[in-house]
């Protein structure tokens, strides 16, 4: 028998978006935090460059001219409706965090700093804007610590290093979630009235990744085996600045700040392709621009495969006080010294536009009519607004998880506080354990490794900034046989306690799950916008695409299904920078 | 190269000990530790157990003993450390399994600072102000990635669990000089326990040992200061 918990509402995951949650909710009702990291491992800490807010504290600003760049940004398949909310909310989101404690950098007369960053214009698209509040290139950081702070501050019960692996709905609702305790190997069952799933990304589906080991998807992947659709799951941002060969994220702060992209030549290339806003084009373009300029030749290195990020030409104390982790990280892992010379940087896969589908109230809506599934609730990375549209402007992340975290934590609590608990067999862990049973006794066979190194590589290769049909055609089948590997995966390690091998195997799972969906729908959308990108339809087709694509799992395998954008202010224009 | 690795490893369902094994690990020099400890994962044996996330120094999961001293797994490269190296659990955290400890008795020290801003008064209703040589005032210690490096290189909670050890304090600091923080006194209090500041012996252990260069001993000295003369 497992041991049972029961809560008001539970939450999935410890990043930004389930501590915001998390303050609203506790204190609205009874309240736990399941997360399979200790709440300050995740990965809402690696985010560098800020935070954006039409504070206007350095240069005239307003959040209308941040919706539109959003929405321009996000290649016009941003939900409007949800965008104003988030850059209007933003301006007092940023004031809460800073009430809280967060040591933003300041201005000379003690306001919050704000540095420029790509996509944010003034009047429209016009010029940069300085719109980014920071604490130097380390504000995720320092926003996942002021939130875990709080959350210490406020009494909040953590369930850290459980792994939730599965789902539980009954009479069409919400009714809790199955967890795998790490120290133990024992599940314990969460009924619950409300459940948020906070999990952030799945980047671990590609080889050459900015993300965290732990980023494989989980909450996604549960809610999609229990028949939550996932949404627009084709638009995968990779982010222009990866560290040459390793991935490690080097913030679009370096840019704001003045950091120059040079190819072999030492030309800065950027010109050539977005002639208003050069380096501080949308991270979509950027990271197209670097793989035409290593395809014509002009990649550097033994290999010619990668550019540099140039910062030498900045005054060395801006990078000592504003850029210090980025540059240690070139120093650490490259050997290069940023002060002196350019940094070889390679496009890397950072950000998952599409996941779980929800409403302005973080609601997951479970068709494309907009039905919600009462109790379930979604925020951030895990979840798709959707607020980024085809393409995440860089901060917007880090503004979407406190704005809707804040709403998922609030309305998740409203809704235990008018329901009963919903009713469920007594011990509910039955498919779960048979999976566990299954896995853990399987003879000597393939290695989980093996498959996911295989994974990685077929995605960056046929899944990545360029796709065809011909090479989606062929990573749909790849997926096909790496599935019949992954039945023949063995787990070595017997053991309950701290079983990572277990647990990597059933990751490895959710990202095969994932990814599958990712290349169904990409390959159905025959145009390309934002992050999705196909050689053979390169151009934006709104009449046949300006819409959201969901995708199901069924027993006959993925099935696709459409629903519109809302568009209130902004129709759809041409995208230039 | 090859990099012979070894690794003290313990499984609790199983040993009654600990025990070292060796792995020879093809690398190179750019290789993370972290590097080698996922080959022997991924190809050798699936039961060797470590936690890790980021994998580039900002998470603070994977903290070890490291050629005998406590650094990142993911933050230190096999040419820093030559073609031997060997790979421990922390010191002064129990045992739990292989790389893994009990970080449990970590973050309760860390809870009992009150590490979290204390401000009853009204807030304002955009930010309250605070001079950038203000902010640079504690800019230091907010670098915290609670890893657990400096408190467990520390001989004094080698010797005295119940001791707060440099973490705990390096996050009371953190708010012991944010110039809108009004809970220095009750915080101070804290410290003040036998098992507070005082028990600091200005080894330098714990700043050696921190990933992310914090001065940990200066700030252990600065709340001490503060202690002596209740000034901030």
């Amino acid at each position: 028998m497992t041991e049972q918990h029961t809560y008001d509402v539970v939450i999935v995951g410890a990043g930004g978006a389930g501590l915001r949650a998390a303050l609203e909710s506790s204190r609205r009702g009874r309240t736990a935090v399941i997360s399979k990291l200790y709440p300050t491992r995740s990965h809402t800490g690696a985010a560098q460059g800020g935070m954006c807010a039409a504070l206007a504290n350095v240069e005239e600003d307003n959040w209308e001219w941040h919706t539109f760049d959003t929405v321009k940004g996000g290649d016009y398949l941003v939900d409007q409706d949800a965008a104003e909310i988030m850059c209007r909310e933003a301006i007092d989101a940023v004031y809460d965090l800073e009430h809280m404690g967060m040591p933003f950098n300041r201005t000379p007369d003690g306001k919050i700093d704000q540095r420029r960053f790509g996509g944010h214009t003034h009047h429209h698209g016009q010029g940069p804007v300085r719109r980014s509040c920071f604490a130097a290139d380390r504000t995720g950081h320092m926003i996942l610590q002021t939130l875990y702070q709080q959350n210490v501050k406020h009494g909040t019960t953590f369930f850290d290093e459980f792994y939730v692996l599965d789902l539980l709905l009954a009479d069409g609702r919400a009714a809790g979630v199955i967890a795998y305790e790490l120290a133990t190997g024992e599940l314990h069952v969460f009924r619950a009235k409300s459940v948020v799933f906070a999990t952030g990304g799945f980047g671990k589906m590609f080889r050459v990744t900015s993300n965290a080991h732990a980023l494989t998807g989980d909450g996604p992947a549960v809610c999609y085996r229990r028949g939550v659709p996932m949404e627009d799951m084709e638009f995968f941002q990779f982010h222009p600045t990866g560290l040459y060969g390793l991935g490690v994220l080097l913030s679009e702060a370096a840019r704001g700040e003045g950091g120059i992209l040079r190819n072999s030549d030492g030309e800065a290339f950027m010109a050539r392709y977005a002639p208003t806003i050069k380096d501080l084009a949308p991270r979509d373009m950027v990271s197209r621009a670097i793989y035409s300029e290593i395809r014509e030749g002009r990649g550097a290195g033994p290999k010619a495969d990668y550019v540099y990020l140039d910062v030498s030409h900045l005054d060395p104390d801006v990078i000592d006080a504003k850029l210090p982790d980025i540059t240690d990280f070139a120093r650490t892992y490259l050997g290069v010294e940023p002060k002196q010379e350019g940094v070889p940087i390679q496009p890397t896969a950072h950000y998952a536009m599409g996941g779980i589908p929800t409403n302005v109230d973080a609601e997951v809506v479970a068709d494309a009519s907009g039905t919600v599934l009462p109790g379930l609730y979604a925020a951030g990375e895990c979840a798709c607004v959707s607020v980024h549209g085809a393409n995440r402007l860089g901060t917007n992340s880090l503004l979407d998880i406190v704005v809707f975290g804040r709403r998922a934590g609030t309305h998740a609590a409203e809704h235990a506080a008018g329901v009963d608990h919903a009713d469920l067999p007594d011990d509910p862990s039955g498919d779960l354990v048979r999976m566990l049973e299954e896995l853990s006794g399987r003879p000597e066979g393939e290695r989980a490794a093996a498959v996911r190194a295989d994974l990685q590589t077929g995605m960056d290769e046929k899944a990545g900034v360029y796709r065809t049909e011909t090479l989606l055609k062929e990573m749909e089948d790849e997926l096909g046989t790496l599935r019949e590997r992954y039945g023949r995966v063995w787990v070595q390690d017997r053991s309950k306690r701290y079983n990572t091998d277990l647990l990597e195997t059933i990751e490895l799972g959710f990202l095969l799950d994932l990814a599958e969906a990712l290349v169904v729908s990409a390959r159905a959308r025959e145009e390309s916008r934002g992050g999705h990108y196909r050689e053979d339809f390169p151009a934006r087709d709104d009449k046949k695409w300006l819409k959201h694509t969901l995708a199901w799992k069924t027993d006959g395998g993925i099935k696709l299904d459409y629903k519109p954008v809302v568009i209130t202010r902004y129709q759809p224009m041409e995208r230039k920078y | 190269m090859d990099v012979t690795l070894k690794v003290r490893r313990f499984n609790p369902e199983t040993d009654s000990a600990p025990h070292y094994e060796t792995y020879q690990v093809p690398a190179n020099p750019m290789d993370r530790v972290l590097d080698l400890l996922h080959y022997v994962k991924w190809n050798i044996d699936g039961s060797l157990t470590f936690r890790r996330s980021c994998a580039h120094g900002v998470c603070g999961s994977d903290a070890m003993l490291i050629n005998g001293a406590n650094r990142l797994a993911c933050k230190v490269l096999v040419r820093e450390l030559g073609d031997q190296i060997t790979v421990e659990a922390l010191r002064g955290l129990p045992l739990a399994k292989d790389l893994v400890v009990d970080m449990e008795p970590f973050f309760r020290s860390y809870r009992s600072v009150l590490p979290h801003l204390i401000n009853d008064e009204p807030a304002p209703d955009k930010e309250r102000r605070q001079s950038p040589e203000e902010r640079a005032r504690y800019d230091d210690t907010t670098k915290c990635i609670l890893c657990a490096a400096c408190t467990t290189s520390c001989p004094v909670f080698w010797a005295d669990e119940e001791y707060f050890g440099p973490a705990a304090i390096v996050n009371a600091h953190r708010f012991i000089f944010d110039s809108r923080d009004r809970g220095a006194a009750q915080r101070l209090e804290v410290l003040n326990d036998k098992e507070g500041v005082w028990r600091c012996r200005t080894t330098f252990n714990c700043t050696d040992a921190c990933p992310r260069g914090i001065k940990v001993t200066q700030a252990i000295q600065e709340v001490k200061r503060a202690l002596l003369f209740r000034k901030v």
